[in-house]
Parts: structure tokens; C-alpha cells; sequence
């Protein structure tokens, strides 16, 4: 190795400490390199062992996980994941987080978000097709809420309408605990051949490492390291340079570029330049396939001056990838490049070395061993520890809290509620039917898409109740599962597989690691039982401000096949006159309730029990139901309860209906009407169908009733002998509808 | 040479964008703000040349390009 | 029937155009490069939707210099049929195609909705079949669909007949309320004078097909295709 630049730093034990290494994982660099690094090689240590990019906190834990199942085709550890969806096609996905870039840039965090996601579908060969997304915000009255939504609506919006992938709906939940820390979720789902799946890999001594997308500038360095490897301060908005911008035009074109490439017999493996940009995708790439790179940073298209080799390593510049290709292939890349007018460059060499060289103005200023510090990451056995505060918060005397005395007007006031009112507002300023595969829109309980050239359509969605997660993370995380399960049940989908995206406090702290470890054990327990393997996935730690962590939020991205597309479901009653059944049981649970929380200001109590062979049970039941084509609409109960859903029910977007419901009294009036007992259903159908959904229920297992009608213009529900809500539906409507535009005014 | 060109909506067409940054600075109490107009600004920069020359030449770029005059009116500055 | 889809870097709705024409209505269809200078004898020409080069400065305002528009110029004044959709509507209006311009929506905010559509002139290859008094229901997907032009151009739109679509509520009757984005006259869809070109901002090609719940779309390319 010849001399660093003089115009480096040198290293110290300090200088590395400022780069978040701690005096330990100082040491082993020391111990792998045989020396002091280098200014450059600390960086790439940094950003490669930065809690982002390493998993070092969470990995011993994400074991647990079920990630196989006869469908899976890929599994965790690539840049996405992938199953069969027969017909010769594969659906590939994942959810990534992008929370602190868009606190402290609403706006390009958000965007730049779905940009990563996409790159992370499309390197693995695939055409994206729909994205998702699951927000959390702060308390609507807390002053920086309304510009923060407004942003990543708009940068969500900006990106994904620009480059043509429909934004297909997901969820969003405020609460004061997201105050300081929002979350920005994103998903994204492409088709692929299942034959032709691309992997991050640089076999083949030889092989020509190629920089393609957009030139390297000094954004976001550090941006990984330190914005999602950190708690956040107050003085987060200085931060600001750090944030990258996005460019969808950019994008577009290198996605048709790379689908192109991916057309001819040159690849050998490409990966996205996200987070932590070079660094990551030259070091994982030669780590998975146990070679090395030579790269030679004076060939790096660049777009500011006099960048050194450290600011370019660890840029973060959007809309870039690494591809290694077969040697002598490298004019027909440089073809497909040009016609989509890109950058495609040739910056280096697989080689049998093992190690990763960077050369820059006739200097190495790197020489590192790939396998310690692609393998060698610190793997952290974070203390765990149950906070005491759990469970003064799961004793919840109901004796002590009046019931609900007007039952109409608390409807009305969930229904007008940010957390339950109508996403129309959001989801309008997303283009959902681009690629016109849109079958199921937004505003159902999941996303529907078909697949050209298929008979079968994919169903989406996006879950997780965090204050079930706050008040038992290892049941409210079970019931992320099961939830999300549900929601494809309603739209007749059979659930295939799911990512997660998990959002948690800072795991320096034994409490979040505790919360963390039950969430992880939860997800798993539920993926067991239901069958659902975890094929991708991503963790955000540090999501605290000022000692305040978030509540933990695990949000689960699902994956389901409808076999028959025409059979595809929505959640809107649609004939006068059928009959509405439900299925599952009428329950007693208050506990962790949306209606708790917001008519008693009590975020408490045991949240409600999940029995995970009555869940599936109900949710194949529904599936059959649909199947067979019984049923005219179907609809999960969630937040708010049956009330809710039975309202949600009649707010069809074209024809509004209403109907007439007959629950026995000898309940808790709230709980009865308001509180959010798993496993349950809510079907319309014709009468005559009735005998073979009771067949169909009796076979599963599941239980279930017939509570009223379809028809007319209110929405009328009795208790016993009383009639407890009789409202028009207009009048429920109109809350509902206008709560998020009004707010956002 | 830089060329500073100025394009801004044409009196007369709509201009949502100007309405609504009006009335989100009345929102926060500007109230002595009675207009707003929303329009860009580019900055191009180019070899020496003749005033003249370099007028005639931004001029048509405006008219071909930089600016949309079924709805928007633009000028432009030369500095250094 | 020969059709031609002009794909410009950042085109979105090319696919979306092709299998509609392709696989729903059995045509001939192939995409034209933007770079390309000849339309690869089309009988008719789509301008599809997206965002041409990314919509920077204006939409549809460095579209109109790609080699392909010569041809397109050419072929349309010969008589040729050209429909430009949503990002294809604005690159014609900025080529002078079509008179007029598409400006931010009045609400400022992106619109992904279904739109109800009058239709009011008859008198295009794209709109000859459409049955009188029809309401069409289409989805418009656009930040920038507000259609302004002078009030000279607008009332000579009118008189000739030009004005081949406008916003309407589900019965047929003009609104402001069902006017999405504020359009001048609650215009959707224009004709140049000869009636073969039409620019519009709503999707046929978003609902052309009994699975996606709506096939009200499909009548514009059965007009021009003769079915």
C-alpha cells in the first residue's frame, strides 16, 4: 500500500469514534488490516458496520424468522425477495424505511425512498409494479405534522407518479409518540421471470465492473452511518445537506436501461448504489461470491470538482447501480447506456485478490480484505431487559369507565377521526392505475392487481396496529400478521409471503431491545402458524428523539394470490336487499382501543386475544366464499370495530347504501359497538347463497352470524330491543370524508 | 457570460400557484400582501459574444423553448 | 390497422397503450423511439402518457423538439389520425398541434379520480362511434390538465366545433364541481381544425377492459379502428 493523500486526515482512535465506531470495533480494524486505516478505509469500515448497513443489533434476533416455504425463490440477503407466482413469473418484493431522511426533508426523504425501493425490485431483474407505503406521523396538533405530511405525500406522489409505477394505497396512523420520528415505509412489488432473477454478485476474476445511472456528487454522505445509525437531537435540520434529492426522470431511464441489459447475456450480477453507495455494492457483491474488486475512482463520473476518493466511496447520490458484466461484453453496455442517455463506465475488475482495492490518481487509497468486513460486521448481544412500565399499562379496570351514552355521535366522531377517516385525500395525489393492472383500488381493505398474461392477481397490503405493539409488542405484533393475512382474505387472496419493515427506539436501550426481541418472536409465531414465510426486509433503529422512542412498529408488507382475478373483492356493500353476515364472533375487548384512545384518552388494557387456528379458520372461510363467488363484499374489523367496519361498509365511492343491523344486547355497549376483537369479517351476499356459505363455515370451522341487511339510505344499528345508531349514511359520510381535507387546509 | 432569463405567467392566465402561496402567507398573518405571481428563473452561461448576437440568440431560445408564450412572458439580463 | 406508439425517455403509459391495442382490440402496434424519424408506416399515431422528460421546465416542452415530431407533424398534416393521452395531449399542445396550453390543476395537487366526460363533437376518427349523449366515465391521472387558452381561441374552439370532450357531472350536465382541475370551458379533450388530431387529458387506455371495471375507454379506438 503506497502513502495515504496528504491531504487526508490521518487516523485515530477519536477521528473513528466520530465515525461511530467504538473503541472495539476500532481495534478489529486495526487487527483485519494489520495497520491503521487509512482516512478512505475508516469510512468504508464505518458506513459497512453502521447499524444500517450490518444489522449488528438485530441479526441474532431476525434468526428466528421462517424465510422458506415451496414458493420462496429467493429469501432474505439479496436486495429484495422473490416467489413463485406460477406461469413461469415470480413476484418480487420488499419494504424499506426512509424515516429520518423525511423528518428532516419531508419532501426528496420520501422520494428518495421509493427511489431505493425500486432499485432494489428492479437490480433483481424485475419490472416494478406496484408500491405501497405505511406512514406514522405526530399528533395532528403538534405544529410540524401538517408539513410533514404534505411532503411525503408529495414526494411519495412526485416519485412514483414521474417514473410510472402505481402507488397502490397502504396506511397511516398519528400519534404524539411519532412526534419527533416519523415513519416513511415504502413497498415495492415487480414481476419477474422466475428463471431470470438477478443477484448482487461479482463472479469471475476478469469480469468488468461497470457505474451506470446518474454522475456522483457530495450527497448524503454519512447519510446511512449517521442519519439512521443515531438518535436524532434537536438541531436535526442542520442536517439537512446530508439529505439526498432524487431525480424519477433519472430513474426511469435507468431502469429501462438495466431491463434492457438484462435482456442480453452480459450480466453477472448487479446491484443497487443506495445507502452507502460504492462502498456497499462493490464490498457485498465481492463478499457473496468470495472475490475481490480493483476500482479505479478516476473513471467514477463525477459531478462536482475535486471530490476525494473518501467523498466518493461514500456518497449516496441517487438513481446509480454497479453491474459487473462478462468480459467482452462491455461495448453492448455501453450501447444500451448511450441510447437511454446515461452514464455507463467501466471503474474496474473482479479479481481473485479477496480484497477490495481503490485506486485514485495513481494511488491506492484503499486495500481491505472483502470477507472480514462484509462477514466480520460486529454481531451485538444487546442487553433485553421487560420495562416495568408494561404493566401498570396492561391493568385496565372497565368497571371504572362509563359506557358509551350516545353511541351515534361517538361514531361520528371516530368515523371524522385522522386515524380512521377516509385516505382519499392522500391516495388521489398517488397515480394508482398506471400500468392499468389496477383492479382493487385504494380504500379496500387491500390492493389488487392483476398480472398480464395471467389468469391470477396479486393482492397487497400494508399493517400494523403500533399501540397494540406498545401495549404487548409480542401479541400486537402476531396480530400485524394475522391482520395483514386478513386483509388479503377479504379481497379472496391467499397470503404467499411478506417483508417487514421494523421501527424501533434506540437498541442501546434494554427496554427497545426487549420490545424489539417480542416483536421478532410475535412476527414469527404468527408466520409459523398462518404459513406465511419472510422472504426480504429491513430494520430502522435509533427512531428517538431527545430519550423519546417511538412505539415499536413492525409493519408488515403482505403478499397474496387470487387465483381467478375476475374473483378479486372490495370491501363496499353493493346490492340492495343481501344479507350481512359475520363471521367470527361478537367480543368484549376494550383493551389498546382506537375508541379508548380517543373518547378516554387511555392507551391501556389487555389488547385483544388472537387465536391463531380461528384466524385462519375465518380468513379461509372468507377466501372460499369469494371464491366460489358468494359474496358481494367483504370487510375486515379493525380499528373501531364492527361499528366502524359496518359503517366503512356503506361508503361505496359510486353508490352509497346503507343497511340495517340487529346485534344482541347483554354486552358492554362500547365494546360491543367500538372494540377491536381479532378474526373477524364482515360478507354481504344474496340470500340465496347463504345455505352454501353456512356449508363452507361449518367445514372450516368457523363460526359465524347473520346481523342484518343491505339496503336503504341510513345505517341503522340495534342493541336487543334499542336502536343505538340510526344515522343516513350521508351524515356518517360526510365526517369521514371531509376530516383529512379539512385538516390539512 | 451568464444570462439570467426570468419567466413568469402572463397577466391574465391563471395562476394557481400564485393563489395559493397568497393565501398561505395571509394564513400566516402577511396580510398586507395583496399579490403573488409564481413564475422561474434560469441562469444560463455562455462563451463571449456580441450584445446583439447573444440577445438574438437567448430571444429565440425563450421563444422555442425556456418559456410557453400561449401563457407565460419572459425577459432576461446579461451579467458577467 | 397499423398503430404507432411514440415512446419518449420518460414515457409512462406506453405498455398501458400497447396491450389495449394489441391484446384487447387484435391490432398491428409497434413503439416509435423518440429518436427515430419515421413512423414505420402507422395508420395512426398515440402520444401516450407520462412524463417526458421528466416534465422539467414545462411539460412536454423538450418533447416537441425529439426527431420523431417532424414525422408526426408531417403525418398529421396529411390528414393522419394522432391522439396524444394526458403527457401526449401537452407535448401537442406545446408543438402547436392543438391550440391552447395545460397548466398546474387548480388545486395544485396531482389527481388520480375517475372524471365523467361529454362528449360534444362528434366529428373525429376518435370520436365518431360514441353513441349521442353518452356519459363517458374515464380516469384522469395529472398534475398539470388545467386546459387554458385566450378567450379568442376558446370561443373559436366552440364555434368550429373543437371542443371534443368536457368535464361533466355523471348525467351529462357542465359543472364546476365535476370540473377536476379547472379547466377554461371544463374542457378535457380538443380537435385541431381538421378534426385528426385530439388531445385529452382523461385514460382510454385506463379503461378499456371488463377486469379493470370499466370499458367506457375502448369506443375511441374502435373509432379509429373501424369496429
Amino acid at each position: 500500500m503506497s502513502e495515504p493523500l496528504t491531504q487526508e486526515p490521518s487516523v485515530d482512535l477519536e477521528l473513528a469514534q466520530a465515525h461511530g465506531l467504538t473503541p472495539e470495533e476500532f481495534e478489529k480494524v486495526r487487527t483485519i488490516l494489520g495497520r491503521t486505516p487509512s482516512f478512505t478505509e475508516l469510512g468504508i469500515f464505518s458506513l459497512m458496520w453502521s447499524e444500517h448497513c450490518s444489522y449488528k443489533s438485530s441479526r441474532i434476533h431476525l434468526k428466528r424468522f421462517p424465510t422458506t416455504g415451496p414458493q420462496v425463490l429467493q429469501g432474505p440477503g439479496e436486495n429484495a425477495g422473490a416467489i413463485d407466482i406460477g406461469g413461469g413469473l415470480a413476484a418480487v418484493f420488499k419494504m424499506e424505511s426512509h424515516n429520518h431522511p423525511s423528518y428532516v426533508e419531508p419532501y426528496q426523504g420520501a422520494a428518495t425512498g421509493v427511489g431505493g425501493i425500486l432499485r432494489d425490485i428492479f437490480t433483481m431483474g424485475a419490472r416494478p409494479i406496484a408500491s405501497m407505503n405505511s406512514l406514522r406521523f405526530g399528533s395532528p396538533d403538534h405544529p410540524r405534522t401538517k408539513y410533514l405530511v404534505g411532503g411525503v405525500v408529495a414526494g411519495i406522489a412526485g416519485y412514483g407518479n414521474c417514473i410510472g409505477i402505481p402507488t397502490l394505497g397502504g396506511e397511516v396512523m398519528f400519534h404524539p409518540g411519532y412526534d419527533g420520528n416519523i415513519l416513511v415505509n415504502v413497498m415495492n412489488l415487480g414481476i419477474a421471470h422466475a428463471g431470470r432473477i438477478f443477484k448482487g454478485q461479482a463472479r469471475g476474476p476478469g469480469n468488468t465492473v461497470f457505474y451506470v445511472g446518474s454522475r456522483t456528487g457530495r450527497d448524503g454522505i454519512h447519510g446511512a452511518s449517521l442519519l439512521a445509525s443515531a438518535s436524532f437531537e434537536a438541531d436535526s435540520e442542520s442536517k439537512r445537506p446530508t439529505v439526498q434529492v432524487g431525480d424519477p426522470f433519472a430513474e426511469k431511464l435507468l431502469l429501462e436501461a438495466c431491463l434492457e441489459l438484462m435482456k442480453t447475456d452480459t450480466i453477472i450480477g448487479i446491484q443497487d448504489m443506495g445507502a452507502a453507495g460504492l462502498t456497499s455494492s462493490s464490498v457485498e457483491m465481492a463478499g457473496r461470491s468470495g472475490t475481490g474488486i480493483d476500482l479505479d475512482l478516476d473513471r467514477v463520473p463525477v459531478r462536482e470538482e475535486r471530490m476525494t476518493p473518501y467523498e466518493m466511496m461514500l456518497s449516496e447520490s441517487q438513481e446509480r447501480m454497479l453491474v459487473v458484466v462478462r468480459r467482452g461484453t462491455e461495448e453492448k453496455v455501453r450501447e444500451i447506456f448511450r441510447k437511454w442517455d446515461l452514464e455507463g463506465v467501466a471503474v474496474g475488475e473482479v479479481t481473485s485478490t479477496g480484497h477490495l482495492h481503490v485506486q485514485f490518481k495513481g494511488k491506492r487509497v484503499a486495500d481491505i480484505p472483502v470477507k472480514p468486513i462484509a462477514e466480520g460486521a460486529p454481531i451485538l448481544k444487546r442487553p433485553v431487559e421487560r420495562p416495568a412500565r408494561e404493566e401498570k399499562d396492561s391493568r385496565l379496570d372497565l368497571a371504572r369507565i362509563k359506557d358509551v351514552a350516545t353511541p351515534g355521535k361517538a361514531l361520528k366522531g371516530l368515523l371524522g377521526s385522522l386515524n380512521l377517516c377516509s385516505r382519499e385525500w392522500i391516495y388521489r395525489q398517488y397515480d394508482h392505475m398506471v400500468r392499468s393492472n389496477t383492479i382493487v383500488r385504494p380504500g379496500s381493505d387491500a390492493a389488487v392487481i392483476r398480472i398480464k398474461g395471467s389468469p391470477h392477481a396479486l393482492a397487497l397490503t400494508t399493517d400494523c396496529n403500533s399501540r397494540y405493539c406498545y401495549l404487548d409488542p409480542r401479541a400486537g405484533a402476531r396480530i400485524a400478521v394475522a391482520e395483514a393475512s386478513r386483509n388479503l382474505a377479504c379481497s379472496g387472496a391467499v397470503a404467499q409471503s411478506l417483508t417487514d419493515c421494523l421501527n424501533f427506539g434506540n437498541p442501546e436501550r434494554p427496554e427497545v431491545m426487549w420490545q424489539f426481541s417480542e416483536c421478532v418472536d410475535g412476527i414469527a409465531e404468527a408466520c409459523q402458524s398462518l404459513e406465511i414465510p419472510i422472504i426480504s426486509g429491513n430494520v430502522s433503529f435509533y427512531n428517538e428523539t431527545e430519550g423519546r422512542g417511538i412505539f415499536p412498529t413492525p409493519t408488515i408488507g403482505m403478499v397474496g394470490i387470487i387465483e381467478d382475478a375476475r374473483s378479486a373483492m372490495h370491501s363496499y356493500f353493493a346490492r340492495e336487499g343481501d344479507l350481512i353476515v359475520l363471521v367470527g364472533t361478537l367480543g368484549e375487548e376494550l383493551g389498546g382501543s382506537e375508541y379508548l384512545s380517543q373518547a378516554h384518552q387511555l392507551e391501556a388494557g389487555a389488547i385483544p386475544h388472537l387465536d391463531l387456528a380461528r384466524e385462519e379458520a375465518v380468513q379461509y372461510a372468507c377466501i372460499d366464499a369469494i371464491t366460489e363467488g358468494l359474496v358481494s363484499s367483504a370487510h375486515d374489523c379493525s380499528e373501531g370495530g364492527i361499528a366502524v367496519a359496518l359503517a366503512e361498509c356503506c361508503f361505496h365511492p359510486e353508490a352509497m347504501l346503507g343497511a340495517e343491523v340487529k346485534l344482541p344486547a347483554g354486552k358492554r355497549l362500547d365494546a360491543l359497538l367500538f372494540g377491536e376483537s381479532q378474526s373477524r369479517i364482515l360478507l354481504s351476499l344474496q340470500k340465496a347463497n347463504l345455505p352454501k356459505l353456512e356449508k363452507i363455515c361449518q367445514e372450516r370451522d368457523a363460526p359465524f352470524s347473520v346481523v342484518g341487511a343491505v339496503g336503504g339510505n341510513r345505517l341503522k344499528i340495534s342493541v336487543g330491543q334499542d336502536a343505538e345508531i340510526n344515522a343516513t349514511v350521508a351524515e356518517l359520510r360526510r365526517p369521514w370524508s371531509e376530516a383529512f381535507p379539512t385538516w390539512m387546509v | 457570460m451568464k444570462v439570467r432569463v426570468t419567466v413568469m405567467v402572463k397577466k391574465g392566465v391563471l395562476d394557481p400557484q400564485g393563489k395559493t402561496i397568497l393565501a398561505s402567507l395571509h394564513l400566516l398573518g402577511y396580510k398586507e400582501v395583496t399579490d403573488v405571481k409564481a413564475g422561474k428563473i434560469l441562469e444560463l452561461s455562455l462563451p463571449k459574444m456580441g450584445k446583439a448576437q447573444l440577445e438574438k440568440k437567448v430571444k429565440e431560445m425563450c421563444d422555442r423553448l425556456l418559456a410557453n408564450t400561449v401563457i407565460e412572458d419572459y425577459e432576461f439580463e446579461v451579467g458577467e | 390497422m397499423k398503430f404507432g406508439i411514440v415512446v419518449f425517455p420518460g414515457s409512462n403509459c406506453e405498455h398501458d397503450c400497447y396491450h389495449v391495442v394489441k391484446h384487447v382490440l387484435r391490432q398491428d402496434v409497434s413503439f416509435l423511439w423518440h429518436k427515430e424519424k419515421t413512423l414505420a408506416r402507422s395508420d395512426c399515431v398515440i402520444l401516450p402518457g407520462g412524463f417526458a422528460h421528466g416534465d422539467y421546465l414545462r411539460c412536454g416542452a423538450m418533447a416537441k423538439f425529439s426527431p420523431i415530431m417532424e414525422s408526426v407533424t408531417r403525418f398529421a398534416s396529411e390528414g393522419g389520425p394522432v391522439v396524444g393521452i394526458c403527457n401526449g395531449f401537452q407535448i401537442l399542445a406545446e408543438a402547436g398541434l392543438l391550440p391552447g396550453a395545460l397548466i398546474r390543476n387548480r388545486t395544485l395537487h396531482y389527481l388520480c379520480q375517475d372524471v365523467y366526460l361529454r362528449t360534444d363533437s362528434n366529428a373525429s376518427p376518435f370520436t365518431r362511434k360514441i353513441p349521442h349523449g353518452k356519459v363517458l366515465k374515464m380516469p384522469i391521472g395529472h398534475g398539470e390538465g388545467c386546459y387554458y387558452a385566450d378567450a379568442k381561441t376558446l370561443s373559436r374552439l366552440e364555434v368550429e366545433g373543437r371542443i371534443a370532450f368536457r368535464y361533466c357531472d355523471p348525467k351529462g350536465n357542465l359543472d364546476e364541481e365535476w370540473n377536476p382541475n379547472g379547466s377554461l370551458k371544463s374542457i378535457a379533450g380538443v380537435l385541431n381544425e381538421r378534426g385528426n388530431v385530439l388531445g385529452l387529458m382523461p385514460h382510454p387506455d385506463r379503461c378499456a377492459e371488463a377486469i379493470l371495471g370499466n370499458e367506457d375507454g375502448r369506443v375511441l379506438f374502435e373509432s379509429v379502428i373501424g369496429l
